[in-house]
């Protein structure tokens, strides 16, 4: 049984600050710098968790952020539960209530562990043999009920995880032996070096060690002292991403930072022995004892058996003895013990030692070691010294590939991209002196990259020489409940199951059993996994790659990757005056846009009426600003638009304007706008609001394959626009500007400079929604003086997009992307008198050619409801289908009732034989019901 | 995410980046057939491998050429378009 040691030199736990909790119900005390599992384990608590899948009682066995079976739902004090806290990391606070995940009833009486006896009946791969077909629901909700681990609280309060940025020369992660001389020899050569650490504080192995600490502790106060070195501890580096972008998260923040160069000091994580019953509480890694023993000072056991292939495990047992620890054995797997015995002569040691079984206690928790062919150890604890592997998770996602090296029976990392450097254990290094001089050269090494780019090494990589891995510290059991997995409760036999069955590489077998799949992905399984497959298939580590393992290195809470909302919307320079006009907006292309005006006690649709009506009858006004505005100056300004657009427009006469149609190289119809010629070398134009960036970009790379004569500035953000329109602008606009609008003066489709209102402005006249419209474009500035001005003069309305979009269509123009799709050229749209094919090149004339000989397979039409369809209620929406002999024969794309015409009409892409004007069609309302229409020329509405 | 060097911007994220695939000639349009240019529209090369391709850093506008290892995600060159010419005939 654990507990609580008197002082140990360096303990990381302050005695004078005691800390209340309840565990399972039930009150316990710690102390300030103790984890939720190591106040646990000095009051004598040797069960902690559930397994996932069989509900064995687990206790502490890793103590280094992979105790996949200490989970715990943790309420604080001032927040309600949180589910799936690691306690072998997270800090105890006082007034916390912490319970096990995975049990139902609690953990001591978890009526879940019924399962186990169900266990040989639950082979690898059971679910998905026996679950699936038609009754897969029934039995999900039976499996979900049990399964699964912490729960969510959905009143948990909402905590704030903001994300940051941050820039750095070197950043070394890890900091132990190896990473702290990296980041001083960086500092030295005058690179800024972020230091991070997961641990809560700088030190690596040695501070649990406790070997070589004193040069290790001058390491860390070196680097205090340091203004180049910021030192991050309890902070992860969780990702490694394209051009050393590496995400940090601490508890309540997320630092996303690019580096110059990175070095992995990342250390290596010890690796258990795999036998039976290896998972009972007080079966656990030397390095975890070591850890509980120097940060908080609780002894593993009374009586200890360290099971061991390396020089750590003599030194795990002197450590313990020092602290008056009784061990009852030292067992080292290997047949000599290579003579790294140096310890006491009392020592009890043996060689060449298989163990059998652990066996439990009365309290579920380890009372012996049985050892084949030899006695049985009674003991409280088993600490398991036989190997490493390296923390080389971040290195693969950096993009290194990892070796086998059978000398040493680890992996180490292969060719390193540029800009990456590996450093200490994680190189198969293990002596204190030989980790430190590795770390200031590869700290070096990144600084020069860093400063100066730098590919070719200097140095010579280090590489290690003493063997600390047990090449296969496996010992199955005829009676299994050998566990390789502890997160997922994969056993030996599984793996060879899986195997058996096929899945017999390192993925296949991954997904197949689970294995690695659990919270700690396989820092203590995977190793020893791939073992195994390769010994069953008679082969070795060299022979295979591991499983990739890719970010996240620690599991990250979602919070740290759900943002705040940040969808950001263009306002025009007239937005206010929307407000106060009481504007309903919607968003177009990124804009927000008045639909329609409000107005006191009618409704949406009498109020989008009376703003036709106004401009059918008098004058309206509309904000078009959100459309994009391009200028194009140069000697070819004129040819390049020739190339870009279906029209042609080095013929235009300065001072008008021409329709635009862009299309694409497959001749499908992209893009319109107006384009004026202000001058001979000068033209503006305007494209769709929702296409404004993409056209500009587009044109831009055109002439970067053309490289002609022209330059192109986007005003689009530097101007706005109003669109005044109806038969009475005119003399109502007169009034503002001494250009002259006389028809003579200034005919359909010219364009006039001058000013309005006092304000510079270029106006353009427009057919778009009425046959008399005036689209005045202003400096964005000037826009409110304007919009003012025009409003205060009587008969003006404002309207929004929603009366546009009536007042086009009572006009028949078509809106590309609503009326085109991605599949309509302009013969289909009805916009063939804009395409001028006898010219020598435009882009998409190819494919029009072909278009054209194959003849149009859909027309866009104009239709019109009966007048006691309407008064029957049936309701068009734009996708309608077109009916036409029980089959499909087109879609509405455009519908509107129309108050000035009093019926309903719309746009519709039809089967070209239904496209003649008196054609009489049938079209699929929303609720079924075919409603009879007529095809219609177009425009609806010649005059208004 | 990754750093593109931009050849009059300097080094800057990915995200300021669209890309527009690769640098291909277009066939005559006047004398190609219509099977050659519906390949030249529909058809593109997917082998993994070094391209050449058009990019624009959208911030400011500039497209320019990147030649890049699809195969290793890793970028060999930037350079600006009016050197297309002087290094595809290389």
């Amino acid at each position: 049984m654990m507990y609580r040691l008197p002082a140990v030199a360096g303990e990381w736990i302050d005695r004078s600050r005691p800390l209340a909790f309840e565990f399972e119900g039930r009150a316990f005390q710690g102390f300030a710098g103790d984890t939720i599992s190591s106040a646990l384990a000095a009051a004598g608590e040797m069960t902690l968790g559930r397994s996932f899948k069989y509900h064995r009682p687990r206790g502490i066995f890793s103590f280094a952020n992979h105790d996949a079976n200490n989970l715990f739902q943790v309420a604080n004090v001032s927040s309600g539960p949180v589910p799936n806290v690691r306690g072998d990391v997270t800090a105890l606070a006082a007034g916390m209530r912490v319970n096990a995940v995975n049990t139902i009833g609690g953990l001591a009486r978890d009526r879940a562990r019924f399962i186990e006896w169900l266990a040989p009946f639950l082979p690898v791969g059971f679910y998905y043999k026996a679950f699936h077909g038609r009754n897969f629901p029934r039995w999900e909700r039976r499996i979900r009920a049990i399964s699964g681990l912490g729960r969510i609280a959905a009143d948990a309060a909402r905590e704030r995880t903001p994300k940051r940025y941050g820039f750095c020369d070197v950043l070394v992660i890890g900091a132990g032996s190896s990473g702290l001389a990296a980041a001083l020899s960086a500092a030295d050569a005058g690179a800024r070096v972020l230091l991070v650490d997961e641990n809560a504080r700088a030190g690596g192995c040695a501070s649990w060690t406790g070997a070589a600490s004193g040069e290790v502790d001058a390491l860390v106060s070196r680097v205090a002292g340091n203004p180049n070195i910021e030192l991050l501890s309890g902070t992860c580096a969780a990702g490694v991403y394209a051009d050393r972008w590496v995400a940090l998260v601490e508890p309540t923040r997320m630092t996303k930072v690019r580096a110059g160069a990175v070095v992995f000091a990342t250390g290596a994580i010890e690796q258990p022995a795999v036998f039976r019953n290896n998972d009972l509480p007080g079966v656990l890694l030397g390095s975890a004892a070591q850890r509980l023993l120097r940060r908080h000072a609780i002894a593993p056991g009374k009586r200890v058996a360290i099971l061991t292939a390396n020089r750590e495990g003599y030194e795990l047992a002197r450590d313990l003895r020092a602290h008056a620890i009784d061990v009852a054995a030292v067992l080292d797997l290997r047949a000599g013990s290579g003579g790294e015995h140096q310890g006491p002569g009392d020592l009890h040691c043996m060689t060449d030692v298989v163990p059998e079984a652990a066996i439990a206690g009365s309290n579920g928790a380890v009372r012996a070691l049985r050892l084949r062919g030899a006695e049985t150890i009674a003991c409280d604890a088993v600490l398991m010294s036989v190997g490493f592997a390296p923390a080389s998770g971040l290195l693969s996602q950096a993009g290194a590939v990892m070796q086998y090296d059978m000398a040493l029976q680890q992996h180490v990392p292969g060719k390193l991209p540029a800009g990456y450097f590996a450093a200490g254990r994680v190189n198969g290094i293990y002596d204190a002196a030989a980790r430190r001089q590795d770390g200031r050269d590869m700290g070096a090494e990144a600084a020069a990259f860093a400063r100066g780019g730098h590919v070719a090494s200097r140095v010579a990589r280090s590489q290690g020489t003493r063997q600390v891995s047990h090449p296969y510290p496996v010992f199955p059991h005829a009676s299994a409940r050998d566990f390789v997995d502890l997160d997922e409760d994969i056993q030996v036999k599984d793996l060879l199951a899986s195997a058996q069955e096929g899945f017999d590489s390192t993925e296949l077998m991954k997904r197949f059993s689970t294995l690695g799949m659990g919270p700690s992905q396989g820092k203590h399984s995977n190793l020893h996994g791939a073992r195994i497959l390769m010994r069953s298939r008679d082969a070795t580590l060299a022979d295979t790659a591991l499983t990739t393992q890719r970010p996240f290195y620690h599991p990250v809470p979602l919070k740290h990757l759900a943002g705040m909302g940040f969808h950001p919307h263009r306002h025009g320079a007239v937005h206010d005056r929307h407000l106060a006009l009481d504007a309903n907006f919607m968003t177009v292309g990124g804009w927000q846009r008045p639909e329609y005006y409000r107005v006191a006690g009618k409704s949406r649709t009498d109020c989008i009426n009376a703003e036709v009506s106004a401009v059918r009858e008098g004058a309206g006004l509309i904000d078009v600003s959100t459309l994009g505005k391009i200028e194009i100056f140069g000697r070819d300004a004129g040819a390049f638009l020739d190339r870009i657009y279906t029209g042609s427009f080095s013929d235009l006469r300065v001072g008008m304007t021409r329709y635009g149609l862009l299309l694409d190289e497959g001749g499908i119809v992209r893009d319109d706008g107006v384009i004026a010629r202000l001058a001979d070398e000068r033209y503006y134009f305007t494209t769709t609001t929702s296409g404004a960036a993409n056209v500009y970009r587009e044109l831009l790379l055109w002439n970067a394959r053309w490289r002609m004569d022209c330059t192109f500035v986007n005003t689009t953000g530097h101007r706005a626009a109003f669109n005044l329109a109806g038969p009475g602008t005119r003399t109502l606009l007169q009034a503002f500007t001494d250009i002259d609008l006389s028809e003579a003066a200034f005919p359909f489709l010219g364009v006039r400079e001058g000013r309005v209102a006092g304000v510079e402005a270029r106006v353009l006249r427009a057919g778009f929604v009425s046959s008399l419209g005036f689209e005045i474009h202003v400096p964005y500035k000037s826009a409110p003086v304007l919009w003012d001005a025009l409003m205060s003069a009587s008969g003006v309305r404002a309207f929004g997009v929603e009366a546009q979009r009536v007042l086009r269509l009572e006009k028949g123009h078509a809106i590309v992307a609503q009326d085109t799709d991605n599949l309509t050229n302009p013969f289909e749209a009805g916009m063939g008198w804009a395409v001028r094919m006898q010219k020598p090149f435009f882009v998409g004339q190819r494919s029009l050619r072909i278009h054209m000989r194959r003849g149009a397979r859909q027309k866009l039409v104009g239709f019109e409801l009966a007048p006691e369809q309407v008064a029957s209620g049936a309701a068009i929406r734009e996708s309608n289908l077109l009916i036409h002999q029980g089959g499909i024969a087109g879609r509405v794309t455009s519908v509107a009732q129309s108050p000035t015409l009093g019926r309903t009409i719309g746009l519709a892409m039809a089967a070209p034989h239904l496209a003649a004007p008196g054609t009489p069609i049938v079209i699929r309302a929303s609720d079924g019901c075919l409603v009879s229409a007529r095809v219609v020329r177009t425009p609806f509405l010649e005059a208004g | 995410m990754k750093i593109i060097l931009c050849p009059l911007n300097g080094p800057r994220p990915l995200l300021e980046f669209v890309n527009a695939g690769e640098v291909r000639n277009a066939p005559d349009p006047d004398t190609c057939s219509d099977a050659e240019w519906t390949a030249y529209l529909f058809n593109r090369g997917s082998v993994p491998g070094v391209k050449r391709e058009w990019w624009c850093h959208t911030p400011s506008g500039y497209w320019f050429i990147v030649e890049r290892d699809t195969a290793r995600d890793e970028i060999l060159a930037t350079y600006d378009a009016a050197e297309l010419a002087a290094r595809a005939g290389a």
